[in-house]
């Protein structure tokens, strides 16, 4: 049970930093020894990245839930007619962001939606160019490599000219992790073909990062894919990061069956599960700074304890999360920066509030 | 040699742990380095084993006249939501009881009710062991135990002595907080003193009734309290070695009078996992360290068993005390369920009765 003896050549790579390989994430999935993986991943976190753990006080906005995409894992998605479908105006966007804006220490927005079916490209943009006209000093961080895909298809444009145009036009500063769920065809043609597919998800990104904007991974897991799947994913994610540098953050997003179709067939992951998946794809993943463990997914006991395990990034205080709560999620739709201070805190780590681009803004030393 | 040094080579060597010891590794706050040692000795301990019992809680009263400001469960003799378990109730649950298939444990713990007799008590032990001759009765925490010698006039070895002919066969952990006069003071200034708390243990251990401990966290202690209390437990079950196992209570805050008086918080889960391998490894002669699930909730309890706990207690039905504290789990759980758990951490799942001896399932 102890991996002392079985996993030594690998402890042994992970003390000379020398990069782990396929065969050995794979072996590591295998390991039940959560505490040395952890201790594993500690060294290595402590070694990249100190003892500075990063959050942001941002708001999200999810300006429609209706989307053309119906993926099987998702509880966010609705189609037009259907019930709790909602779509915000530019004026109701506004209002969100200046019910936000009470909070003095507001940095900056996460702008994820569906892919509405008669929303332009222009249509979006629009709202967000109105978000950032408005509020300039808040950093813009949104759209994940399946919305880019969606406008550009949308919109005939190439991504390249999307990105520019949400840039300069927009103020995006920096684009989220999600949509990558796993980077497989298998699995996306199973449970979400309606979408960007895995090389697409890439060149986002890819493209993204030669314009110099950054961008956030992730990986959804806990539904089909296998184990070797995801250590997969985990290489694609490094393979593109060796060529680019462009990725800052990765985050573990732990697939929440409630009120999912995929969800029926479907149990929940264990924290166990999160948590050695957290120190693997820390441990893989020697390209990327941060990991992060994101609370509204994992639970906030769950992300705190996440933080022994290879993460220094607990995401944000968020203020009204839908897209998971409406999957079941547990958690509070939002924290304040005093529990998320706290709880770094007892962790005996360093609390620092940053932008959408890891630029710390205050530091709780 | 530094301080922290010597108290990790200690630790990482399975070896005894001084109270500085202990302190060092606290303010260290390694988590993972704690864990790896834990899972050490757990494993030196259990090996892949991970125990669990069927057994079914009474709490036969909540009204009580220790009114301890970290309780949420008791109330006030008059109050509404004050209930008694009369023999007729006992029955019925006892009934209920003997469907569940492999039960092997009935633990009864209750409040220190203002009119009733200890013959009250001794009833119920009786009327236990009579309905399920099987079945182990672990009753009656220490400060439970020293309330029934002061209304009933009896020495602490008397009464655990016609508990014991009654059918008792072990006493729960429960009620020692956190043993220091100037904490109890403050959090249950009106029961068992922490000499008592002790008495009541090391008299049930010279009688052969082996018993269990805790510690209560997160509230008034300083951690240097926190871990003298472990000290402490150490210390007797060198002199008499009845204690089975240990478990940690991390102090709920909600509906207490202490939480609202001193505007206590949870302490977080990365305390919690913390304790748990801390205490597992300052209590290098308790044989096991359990999780209790209702508490910590069953994922965090599932990972316990990462942090050197070896016992996840029972598959419980209707948990009052702590639910009355906000707990939110569910008050019972599947055997199913429970092994899927363990299994999951690569240990095995073994049915245990009281007495760690292992059941057939």
């Amino acid at each position: 049970m102890l991996a002392a003896e079985e996993y030594k050549d690998i402890e042994e790579k992970i003390e000379r930093g020398e990069r782990l390989t396929r065969e050995d994430g794979i072996r590591l999935f295998h390991c039940h020894d959560i505490a040395w993986l952890g201790a594993m991943a500690d060294k290595v976190r402590k070694r990249k990245c100190g003892d500075i753990v990063y959050y942001n006080v941002n708001c999200h906005v999810n300006l429609t839930n209706i989307c053309t995409s119906h993926c099987k894992f998702c509880a966010f998605g609705r189609d037009c007619d259907e019930k709790g479908a909602y779509e915000m105006t530019k004026e109701q966007a506004l209002n969100l962001v200046a019910d936000a804006m009470k909070d003095p220490n507001l940095a900056g927005l996460h702008v994820v939606s569906g892919l509405h079916p008669t929303w332009s490209f222009d249509h979006y943009l629009g709202i967000v160019k109105a978000i950032h006209e408005t509020y300039p000093q808040l950093y813009m961080k949104g759209f994940t490599g399946v919305e880019i895909t969606h406008f550009a298809q949308i919109s005939g444009l190439s991504v390249e000219e999307v990105l520019i145009r949400l840039r300069d036009e927009g103020g995006l500063q920096a684009i989220a992790g999600g949509g990558a769920e796993i980077l497989s065809d298998r699995v996306r043609d199973e449970l979400c073909p309606n979408k960007a597919t895995a090389d697409e998800w890439l060149e986002v990104a890819r493209t993204a990062h030669k314009l110099g904007i950054k961008s956030n991974a992730s990986m959804l897991y806990g539904h089909i894919e296998t184990l070797e799947e995801r250590v997969d994913h985990l290489l694609r994610l490094r393979e593109l990061q060796d060529e680019t540098g462009g990725f800052q953050t990765f985050i573990c997003f732990p697939f929440l069956p409630k009120n999912t179709e995929l969800g029926r067939k479907i149990k929940q992951t264990s924290h166990w599960d999160d948590l050695r998946t957290m120190a693997i794809s820390r441990l893989m993943l020697d390209n990327f700074t941060n990991i992060k463990a994101y609370w509204v997914m994992l639970t906030v006991p769950v992300a705190q304890v996440a933080l022994g395990f290879g993460a220094n990034d607990i995401d944000g205080t968020v203020h009204k999360e839908t897209i998971l709560h409406d999957a079941g999620a547990e958690s509070p739709t939002s924290l304040s920066e005093d529990k998320i201070i706290r709880i770094i805190r007892e962790a005996g780590r360093i609390p620092a509030a940053c932008d959408c681009n890891f630029n710390i803004l205050r530091k709780f030393a | 040699m530094e301080k922290i040094k010597l108290a990790r080579i200690k630790a990482a060597a399975g070896e005894r742990l001084t109270l500085a010891d202990a302190l060092a590794l606290y303010e260290d706050n390694d988590l993972l380095f704690l864990a790896k040692c834990a899972r050490r000795m757990k494993e030196a301990k259990s090996g892949k084993k991970v125990f669990y019992t069927v057994n079914r809680h009474i709490n036969l009263t909540n009204i009580c006249s220790a009114n301890c400001p970290l309780c949420a469960f008791q109330v006030k003799d008059g109050d509404k939501r004050g209930f008694v378990l009369e023999t007729d109730d006992v029955a019925k649950i006892l009934d209920s009881a003997k469907e569940l298939k492999n039960l092997s444990e009935i633990h009864i713990v209750s409040a220190l009710h203002p009119d009733k007799d200890f013959a009250y008590y001794k009833n119920i032990v009786r009327q236990v062991r009579a309905a399920l001759p099987e079945a182990d009765v672990k009753a009656f925490t220490p400060v439970e135990i020293v309330n029934f010698a002061k209304i009933s006039g009896k020495s602490i070895l008397e009464v655990l002595t016609e508990l014991k002919e009654a059918g008792l066969d072990s006493l729960p952990g429960g009620g020692a907080e956190i043993l220091s006069d100037r904490v109890r003071e403050i959090i249950c200034p009106k029961k068992a003193t922490t000499a008592e708390w002790l008495d009541v243990m090391r008299t049930a251990h010279k009688l052969g009734i082996r018993t269990n401990a805790s510690i209560m966290y997160g509230h008034v202690e300083t951690i240097e309290e926190r871990l003298q209390h472990l000290i402490t437990l150490r210390d007797l079950q060198d002199e008499t070695h009845g204690f089975q196992a240990f478990m940690l209570f991390p102090f709920h805050p909600a509906n207490t009078e202490l939480g609202e008086e001193q505007s206590l918080k949870r302490v977080g889960s990365w305390e919690d996992m913390k304790m748990l391998a801390l205490s597992r490894l300052i209590l290098d002669n308790f044989d096991h360290i359990k999780a209790f699930w209702i508490m910590l909730t069953m994922p965090i309890a599932q990972l316990a068993l990462g942090f050197g706990a070896d016992d996840l207690d029972g598959t419980i039905g209707e948990e009052k005390i702590i639910h009355a504290a906000g707990a939110q789990t569910n008050t019972g759980i599947t055997r199913t369920d429970l092994e899927r758990f363990i299994r999951e951490t690569g240990y095995e799942p073994v049915q245990r009765d009281t007495f760690y001896r292992e059941v057939q399932p």
